[in-house]
């Protein structure tokens, strides 16, 4: 089954797991999945409207979505799917 | 104070001279290491990233997720995790500014941040993110370094 590698302060919501195994055949299918898992995650992870939040990134192994087809990218068995928040800032 | 973040005085001293060796501009990198039960965490691993803002290094700075994803998911193999992140401020206090907790997204993590004047590391401090974005804020968080 496919994973979703998910960020420490994301776990909170997704049982204290780091790692969850999702059905899924495209990565919207795969967070979709997860967030019926693990319905408290829907809120950090999309806005109201249905979109994902925009510092939030999503990895199919080491590309990002956004390059590929989106959340119409396929996945398979075998693949991760990693969920990273961004980080910057500055003085 | 609680000393909830604890830091071997090597990995210390390295994200400083991270610090020095980027000035005029922001260095940036991510703490890896262990969440304690108590709250508190401990680093194992300073992992020294690029800076993708060469826009306005001099005052902003960003991890490429690509570098991230790496990060994360070795640190997991290693069976630890993401327990924060840090950056230097060249020429500017050792504080958080209103940008930094704009961009902070991950609640429970240490942002640390060390001030860098005419090009040396003066001022360590470090901040933890608490709550969820709309309640988001940083509280000052203890850094205990350790020798070894």
């Amino acid at each position: 089954m496919p994973k979703v590698l998910i960020p420490t302060p994301l776990r909170p919501y997704a049982g204290k797991q780091s790692v969850i195994e999702v059905i899924a055949k495209t990565v919207g299918e795969a967070l979709n999945d997860l967030v019926t898992q693990h319905p408290d995650l829907r809120k950090h992870l999309f806005a109201e409207d249905g979109k994902l939040r925009s510092f939030v990134n999503v990895y199919l192994n080491d590309e990002d979505i956004r390059y590929l087809n989106k959340d119409a990218t396929p996945v398979k068995e075998t693949d991760t799917v990693t969920i990273v928040p961004s980080v910057a800032g500055g003085q | 104070m609680t000393l909830a973040l604890r830091i071997p005085r090597v990995l210390y001293d390295q994200l400083r001279q991270h610090g020095e060796a980027t000035y005029p501009h922001e260095c940036c990198g991510v703490l890896v290491g262990e969440f304690d039960e108590a709250g508190g965490k401990a680093i194992k691993a300073v992992v020294l990233c690029g800076n993708t803002r060469t826009d306005s290094p001099q005052n902003r700075y960003h991890i490429s997720p690509s570098e991230l994803v790496r990060i994360q998911r070795e640190a997991l193999l290693a069976g630890h995790d993401i327990v924060g992140f840090y950056h230097s401020h060249p020429d500017h206090p050792a504080h958080w500014s209103a940008t930094d907790l704009d961009e902070a997204h991950w609640t429970g993590c240490s942002y640390v941040i060390t001030s860098v004047e005419k090009g040396r590391a003066v001022l360590t401090n470090s901040f933890m993110l608490l709550e969820q974005e709309e309640a988001k804020h940083f509280e000052d968080e203890g850094l205990d370094v350790v020798e070894q």
